[in-house]
């Protein structure tokens, strides 16, 4: 009793601050609540990837004979992929800088919330956005085109990882280059035509294997190509690693390009994040 | 809150040219200026929000540039340009800023205080620009802080919204809350502030209780008459009761036309700031 006292007696006479991680969580609740209020984006951001899935993998469904698969089959682990980053990656290079501009963060600097939960609220909105998009994606190329989920739990270890770190390594590259564009306005033109030009030279538009290989040793810098690389190796039978630039999965090397993208990315967003605009000074 | 010559140059452009303010505990401050002489500038730098090239800050005893958390929460900003998240309601939005305060005010009785409680269930895009403003109010006060900094609080209220928004800020001031608020308005000032500061060209040219202000800088009282043959006639003058015992005895009567008006805060405003030629 006399230990709940004394305790008491400290809480009432020194400020106590909510934690970081607690509020990390509050922010996280409140951003997932206000992405699925506005339908317009839900619909929007979840529907890219699998409109994509669904042409590409409806116009090529040609068999790959010496990888015993077929085109459509490739195009299910590439668009997961492709959806990991663009729930993490473009969305949040769009709306952190419309809120920049809108003044959202300069309101949140006049408080006493801690930086860190404004990122942690972001990145609990990725990962269930993320999480989603990958599931729907894999729905449709389970039930449409003709994937395998993998049986072994070891498959399934490796999703998890590629997932985490590929989103996360994304999220933090969609902060930093949020940072980028001068207004909300040109957000969107900023942060999707790297993007873009992404996705056609690490293996999520075209094959792999027919890309020229300049091209996709750029794109080899980048994490896409390995997200994609990872996930083939997740739900593609062995047959498919053929079609690899070095004949394997190499998810080692995808471990390690994913893994040195989260440090590099938070090191670029604690070295560039700006809560105001650049005409507000 | 202590400010000692503060400086703050935008490329050649100077936005504060060596102001000085003193604001004490529990008063209402008021700044009042016309655009561009500076009063943003400052409060930006009283936030802590912006950096400043000269000059001693101290408010709350810290200097904002290095604002702690603990003092953050001590002090409610309303910014001049606010957005709140629109797709959340204004229940949720209060309550969910509550959190980040360790001694938040109960956020059911700050909506009411702004007159929201009608509101409180609707998502805050179906506000109008009125509420919205009051809502940026009960977020720069849910943390129940010492020290208010307003910056433009009611420009483009219709002249209700402005009262009743006048009311809400005396209601905080009864509270125990120091205020510091900027406007162009001089009737805001005039009706909230215990004192203000008159700030033109980044400098504070007159400083004061608004009654005093008008009798230190106050100009002369005007008389204005109409002569017999239609032409309208005005004089300046320290002694007016003498000015109309004169023109009575040569009007024999009745002056046709007759007005005496005392200076107005209003004269000495834009006397002090160099616009004169406005009226």
């Amino acid at each position: 009793m006399t230990t709940t006292a004394a305790r008491t007696r400290a809480e009432t006479t020194e400020i106590r601050f909510p934690s970081a991680w607690s509020l990390g969580l509050a922010r996280g609740a409140m951003e997932i609540k206000q992405f699925f209020r506005m339908r317009d984006q839900v619909v929007f951001t979840f529907a890219f990837p699998i409109v994509f899935l669904f042409l590409f993998a409806s116009i090529f469904s040609d068999d790959i004979d010496s990888a015993g698969i077929t085109a459509s089959q490739l195009y299910v682990p590439a668009m997961m992929a492709a959806g990991i980053m663009s729930t993490s990656f473009q969305a949040l290079g769009i709306s952190i800088a419309i809120e920049r501009d809108e003044k959202v963060l300069r309101r949140l600097t006049g408080t006493p919330m801690p930086p860190a939960a404004y990122f942690l609220g972001k990145i609990w909105l990725v990962l269930v956005t993320g999480f989603l998009e990958t599931a729907i994606l894999l729905l449709v190329g389970t039930t449409l085109y003709d994937v395998k989920l993998p049986s072994d739990v070891g498959k399934w270890a490796d999703f998890a990882w590629i997932f985490v770190l590929g989103l996360t390594a994304c999220a933090l590259l969609g902060i930093a280059i949020s940072s980028v564009p001068k207004s909300g306005k040109s957000a969107t033109s900023v942060v999707v035509l790297p993007f873009l030009v992404l996705q056609f030279i690490s293996g999520v538009y075209i094959s792999i294997n027919t890309i020229p290989g300049w091209m996709l040793n750029i794109g080899a810098l980048f994490p896409l190509k390995w997200m994609c690389q990872g996930l083939r190796g997740v739900f593609l039978p062995d047959s498919a690693r053929v079609l690899e630039q070095a004949g394997s999965w190499e998810f080692g090397r995808v471990a390690l390009v994913l893994g040195a993208w989260c440090v590099g990315g938070l090191v670029l967003c604690l070295l560039t994040f700006r809560w105001k605009n650049r005409r507000d000074g | 809150m202590e400010v000692r010559g503060l400086r703050k140059r935008y490329g050649d452009l100077t936005a504060v040219d060596g102001i000085d303010l003193g604001i004490r505990r529990g008063e209402v401050f008021g700044l009042l200026g016309p655009n561009g002489a500076g009063k943003s500038t400052t409060v930006e730098i009283l936030q802590g929000n912006r950096s400043r090239d000269g000059g001693e800050v101290s408010v709350l005893g810290t200097d904002p540039a290095k604002g702690t958390r603990a003092w953050r929460s001590r002090v409610g900003i309303v910014w001049q340009d606010e957005s709140a998240p629109a797709e959340l309601t204004v229940r949720e939005t209060v309550r969910h800023f509550a959190r980040y305060y360790p001694a938040p005010r109960d956020p059911e009785q700050v909506i009411g205080l702004v007159g929201l409680e009608q509101k409180a269930g609707s998502r805050i895009k179906e506000l109008s620009g009125g509420q919205r403003r009051r809502l940026d109010v009960a977020l720069g006060v849910i943390g129940g802080p010492e020290l208010l900094l307003l910056d433009e609080p009611t420009t483009g209220f219709d002249p209700a919204a402005r009262r009743q928004f006048w009311d809400l800020i005396r209601m905080l001031a009864d509270d125990g809350t120091t205020i510091l608020l900027t406007t162009h308005y001089l009737e805001e000032a005039e009706a909230l502030a215990d004192r203000l500061a008159i700030v033109s060209a980044g400098r504070v040219v007159a400083e004061g209780e608004p009654a005093a202000l008008r009798e230190r800088h106050g100009t002369d009282t005007r008389v204005e008459w109409t002569e017999t043959d239609g032409t309208p006639r005005v004089t300046h003058t320290k002694t007016p009761t003498r000015t109309v015992i004169d023109l009575t005895q040569r009007f024999d009567g009745e002056i046709p036309g007759l007005r005496v008006s005392r200076p107005t805060l209003e004269d000495v405003y834009l006397r002090l700031t160099g616009q004169e030629d406005a009226r």
